[in-house]
């Protein structure tokens, strides 16, 4: 029973996938043996039309097995009229939550629409999903180069959102040291293990971190998925820590 | 689909376990506790590409750490090269100072690990001299190069037609970075270049040129260099690229530890749709193939 944070619907916009097919993701997140996975578009990087994004993802989640994917409804508060995407999500579709991509958007966290945006997610109580990276900026198509998101301004406007839940996606590696440790200081924010790298390297990260902060996630189809599952195996982690990890800590995320 | 998760922690513990009986070694074991959804190890697995960044006051006790993890994994033998702190453009004083860190990690790692001998071409005779006391008249296997000049220069020539005669496979790091690279660091086609004036040697691409579908292509023609896939995110897709432009005998698995996870690099085998055979050449078939004519030599088992 894996709960799985960090997973992707749709087709990545510059490379097929082995798994980018619902049937087969499916197929492979229930082989390896994830019981759930918040599941945001990859459509919502680069489409305009997030609505239609959000439709087919609301239903392809709707069409797996029951419970298996749940959906996270891209949001880009640059757009027009983007609080109607935000009710959609929350009162047509009933998603736990929103996916943020603010560097595939074109805004920065200083940006008073975000703050407007994190306002709006906390008052509706929507788990935010904002996604540090999607891939490495050193391979990225030279016409599309999108550097990681910039979360200095995050400490501070945590700080006044306290019933705010974020999860960062992709964040483990290109965010260090002091950038976590004052994210985690300043409200409910959870990073998950998709790109934490180093050998054994849950193992050394709890032991400055958080257990309660840290949930799995694979960042699937685009990485695969084994390497989240191996990264259990890797470090020596107790019983309690893989619960925690697998699925303890997400479970809390949204039952608050 | 071809690879199954549904395999529990204790069979890959039971697999590491029998893979190390088969090469003679005993292992520690960590406690067998099941967990969910994990990947078979059935295969017999050599990392290609390791360093000897890891806790320890000793390159052995680096090494020793480092160990613990790939018994974890069920590693049987690891490849290392370079010692500590790096640098990217060693004086001979320096690289056989990093060189000496290395024999002395592999000299007590009990047949578990290989060295190759780290060079800087541009010191071409203190790099021959080295590559002699390393591996000609020294326990090393290989050559490892890194970004202290682009690989598709002259003075590398010596060197490469050394190590062939050596039969010692020359591993070369390739990356292409969109956002720059490294005044002296090598492209996948700059090792084409340098691999097709020695049709003799073996050129191992190191990241498979970093961005590897562009990488692939670069020594799609070129046969002898092959592909090493470690070092770059646990991208899907990467493995059946390089399966099907190159052929399964010329991938090898390697992670890049301690900098990458062995978990990371070894699922972009596991998870590969690409046949079981494929997966054994690629996890250690290849690279003990590439091997077996120096381990020979030296009376390496
Ligand atoms: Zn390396």
């Amino acid at each position: 029973m894996i709960t799985d944070v960090n997973v992707n619907l749709s087709r990545w916009p510059f490379r097929r996938l082995p798994c980018d097919e619902p049937a087969r993701l499916v197929e492979r997140l229930e082989a390896c043996g994830v019981t759930q996975a918040w599941a945001g578009s990859f459509d919502g990087l680069l489409h305009k039309d997030l609505g239609g994004v959000n439709a087919r993802l609301a239903e392809d989640c709707r069409k797996a097995p029951a419970g298996l994917l749940r959906p996270f409804g891209a949001v880009n508060p640059t757009l027009p009229d983007w609080r109607e995407d935000l009710r959609r999500c929350h009162e047509d579709y009933h998603m736990p939550g929103i996916r943020l991509h603010p560097n595939y958007h074109g805004y920065r966290l200083d940006d008073p629409l975000f703050a407007e945006l994190l306002a709006e997610a906390e008052r509706r109580g929507l788990v935010v999903a904002l996604a540090v990276r999607m891939e490495d900026p050193r391979m990225q198509h030279p016409l599309t180069r999108v550097p990681d998101v910039d979360t200095g301004p995050l400490p501070a406007l945590l700080a006044n959102r306290p019933g705010l839940r974020l999860v960062l996606l992709n964040a483990l590696g290109p965010l260090r040291g002091a950038a976590i440790t004052s994210l985690i200081g300043a409200g409910q924010v959870c990073f998950e293990i998709s790109t934490l790298e180093g050998v054994g390297g849950i193992g050394s990260l709890l032991d400055r971190f958080p257990l309660d902060r840290l949930l799995f996630g694979s960042h699937f189809p685009y990485f695969l998925l084994e390497s989240a599952i191996l990264k259990l195996q890797e470090s020596d982690l107790s019983a309690e820590q893989v619960k925690a990890i697998t699925r303890e800590n997400a479970a809390s995320i949204l039952a608050k | 689909m071809s690879s199954d998760c549904r395999i529990t922690r204790r069979a890959v513990l039971v697999g590491a376990a029998q893979a190390a009986v088969a090469a003679g070694m005993s292992r520690a074991e960590g406690p067998v506790r099941r967990q969910p959804g994990l990947t078979r190890a059935q295969h017999v697995v050599w990392d290609a590409h390791g360093h000897l960044s890891a806790p320890g006051d000793t390159p052995a006790e680096k090494l020793a750490n480092l160990l613990k993890f790939a018994d974890r994994m069920g590693i049987e033998r690891v490849i290392v090269f370079m010692g500590y702190p790096w640098s990217q453009d060693p004086s001979p004083d320096e690289f056989r100072r990093q060189n000496d860190q290395v024999l002395e990690a592999v000299e007590h790692s009990r047949g578990r690990a290989l060295g190759f001998v780290y060079l800087n071409p541009q010191h071409t005779q203190a790099s021959l001299d080295e590559l002699d006391r390393c591996v000609a008249k020294g326990p090393m296997v290989g050559v490892k190069l890194w970004v202290a000049v682009h690989c598709h220069e002259a003075c590398l020539d010596p060197i490469v037609r050394r190590a062939a005669e050596l039969k010692a496979p020359v591993l070369q790091h390739t990356w292409s970075k969109i956002t720059g690279n490294l005044p002296g660091e090598s492209t996948a086609a700059e090792l084409a270049a340098l691999a097709a004036r020695h049709p003799a040697a073996t050129l191992i691409a190191a990241h498979s040129g970093g961005d590897w579908e562009p990488g692939i292509r670069a020594i799609r023609s070129t046969a002898n260099v092959v592909a090493e896939i470690c070092g770059g995110d646990p991208a899907a897709g990467m493995v059946e690229m390089a399966v099907r432009e190159l052929g399964a005998e010329r991938v090898i698995y390697g992670s890049d530890f301690s900098g990458r996870s062995f978990a990371s690099q070894l699922a972009k085998v596991y998870g590969a749709d690409v046949p079981e055979e494929a997966k054994a050449l690629i996890l250690s078939g290849n690279i003990r193939r590439i091997l077996a004519p120096i381990l020979a030599a030296k009376g390496i088992a």
